[in-house]
């Protein structure tokens, strides 16, 4: 694989990048952009037949963000992996830009918009499903938060991914342990979350959503088990690589001050 | 009306292997021919409309020109944000078909009328909106859906309803069809009113009048040129519908009041109240004014209208 070292500072640059977007737009949802990071980087670095140069290749593999909120550290990765210029970014959420505040379609790279959540699984079954029916060799892979799984509409995709056995599909869940209004087990507890799947007909595989190798290695096993779609259970953390962000409710909405910034950027800095 | 449009699907799927169909576990004793034919492009998505949207989406994405096909509300209401979000924001390729539109589950209850359907569906963006008025025209535009390449709504009848062309018509997106010439009034009708819109028509003829009758099987977009004329060329317009408020007539009196004109206007629809009894189709109607003796009555209040208000010279005939 490429170098752990790489990728771990690739994602120290997505981060920063993140984190100086959300400061510049005044916006928010920044604990969600640091713990997808990791899975991001590894994706696009690493796992996703993509070629930036031509984003409509048809055999590309496809990636759906369903957590469409955390829009802004998606699109840095996909201006760093060369979709679009870096310069871009500094637009997010700005007037006329885009680049808005919940993934869009038409950002060269994305490949279906997302905001309201439990939306882009049955779209990525609706492709698999297409892929296996006629003989693509592409692999889709779908993100969701850990607060999305209380949409229904995910159950009833991963019921019928099951089913109809898409081992061509891989579904990533950031299992941060905190949503919207509180955490996951508060809320409703997703608890046990491997053994759901694994009676819904999926191959599970567990992993530290901040390790490099073991997302390298969840994502590659293609299928994970054949007639069986792939979920890996990325365990992470909301906020992850600036501490005074990490595990806070209140950094999915709070934006950065300046003061916030340069404190958050130098962590990473020393990190990276 | 179903058996048209599945007829019609199965001789265009022959030719064109993008043609897709997705049901919502619906349609017994009417897909079976479809499945049997083009196994590899039927899915039963199971009781899941949310997911048999968003499958349909990805199918489309893919490339497919996908039939998602359910009955009266199923496949509008239960999975409106992916209709919105997922095939209307990004333009897909993808038909709503929903068999029994209106009343036509009639004693099955009020879950079962599609009542609001039209104006939830002409609010969405990229949508093409139709109502075929008999078999015909539901042939017709299943051809003009499988070439039209965005969104469509499609809301069909049931089954046995009359055929009311005699030959196959060849539709345009955004075009009605004037079934009848007549200049005393004109009425527009859409979706399966069209027969009892006919019997009326014919009715009031044989009074001496002339009615003309348009039947507008789009919404969206909806033939303005045709209602202008409407309203330029005769001195009423009724609106026929099996359809609450926000439907054809919401429609046709935007294009009135744009117009500046001063024309006699009816819309004859369904109340806001829901149906809690039971009945049939057509014993339904005309619990709620719908029969064809309503629309005769509502034709002729009209012309009564529009005869005194020209005799008392007053400027503004509108109907009460």
């Amino acid at each position: 694989m490429a170098e752990v070292q790489a990728l771990t500072e690739i994602c120290h640059k997505l981060r920063a990048h993140a984190v100086r977007m959300v400061h510049r737009s005044n916006a928010s949802h920044l604990g969600s952009c640091l713990s997808v990071a990791d899975i991001l980087a590894c994706l696009y670095w690493q796992t996703l037949r993509v070629d930036p140069a031509h984003p409509d290749w048809k055999d590309r593999d496809r990636f759906l963000l369903s957590k469409g909120h955390a829009a802004a550290i998606l699109y840095a990765a996909l201006a760093e992996r060369g979709f679009f210029p870096v310069g871009e970014l500094d637009t997010y959420c700005m007037a006329e830009s885009r680049l808005t505040g919940h993934v869009t379609s038409g950002v060269p790279g994305v490949e279906f918009s997302a905001g309201s959540l439990g939306h882009a699984l049955p779209v990525g079954s609706g492709i698999a499903l297409a892929a296996k029916r006629t003989g693509l060799p592409f692999r889709t892979f779908v993100a969701v938060s850990d607060g999305e799984l209380d949409e229904g509409s995910n159950w009833e995709a991963i019921l019928f991914a099951g089913h109809h056995k898409l081992d061509n599909l891989t579904l990533i869940v950031d299992y941060n342990k905190i949503q919207s209004f509180g955490t996951v087990e508060d809320v409703l507890d997703l608890a046990p979350l491997a053994d759901k799947f694994r009676a819904f007909r999926w191959a599970v595989h567990e992993v530290d959503g901040h390790n490099m190798e073991q997302l390298s290695g969840a994502f590659a096993a293609r299928p994970q088990r054949t007639g069986q779609p792939s979920v890996v259970v990325a365990h992470t953390v909301k906020g992850k690589g600036i501490h005074f962000m990490e595990n806070s409710l209140a950094w999915h909405y709070k934006c950065p001050n300046a003061e916030q910034m340069q404190a958050a950027l130098q962590e990473l800095a020393d990190h990276a | 009306m179903r058996t048209a449009f599945i007829q019609e699907l199965c001789g265009l799927a022959e030719k064109d292997e993008r043609i897709w169909l997705v049901c919502g576990d619906l349609g017994y004793s009417v897909l079976e021919d479809f499945a049997d034919r083009f196994p590899d492009r039927y899915l039963n998505a199971g009781v899941a409309e949310q997911n048999m949207t968003g499958i349909a989406a990805g199918l489309a994405l893919m490339g497919k020109t996908v039939f998602i096909y359910s009955i009266a509300n199923f496949p509008v209401m239960r999975c409106l944000e992916q209709i919105r979000n997922d095939v209307c924001y990004h333009n897909l390729n993808v038909k709503i078909v929903a068999v029994g539109g209106g009343l036509a589950y009639g004693s099955h209850g009020y879950t079962h009328h599609a009542v609001e359907d039209l104006a939830v569906m002409a609010a969405m963006p990229n949508m093409t909106v139709a109502a075929p008025g008999d078999p015909q025209e539901a042939r017709a535009i299943t051809r003009l859906a499988c070439e039209d390449p965005g969104p469509m709504y499609l809301r069909l009848g049931k089954a046995g309803e009359p055929a009311l062309h005699a030959t196959p018509i060849d539709l345009k997106v955004g075009c009605s069809i004037q079934v009848r010439s007549g200049n005393d009034l004109t009425i527009i009708s859409t979706g399966g009113m069209l027969a009892s819109v006919l019997a009326a028509a014919d009715q009031l003829r044989t009074q001496g009048k002339s009615i003309r009758v348009l039947s507008m099987p789009f919404l969206v977009p909806i033939d303005e040129k045709a209602v202008l004329a409407a309203i330029w060329e005769t001195p009423a317009i009724l609106t026929v519908e099996e359809h609450g408020c926000g439907g054809l007539g919401s429609m046709v009196a935007e294009i009135i009041a744009r117009s500046g004109e001063a024309t006699c206007f009816a819309p004859l629809r369904l109340g806001r109240t829901p149906i809690k009894v039971a009945g049939t189709q057509d014993q339904l109607r005309t619990g709620q004014g719908l029969g064809v003796g309503d629309i005769v009555r509502s034709v002729e209040r009209a012309m009564q209208h529009v005869s005194s208000r020209m005799a008392s010279r007053k400027r503004m005939p509108l109907c009460p």
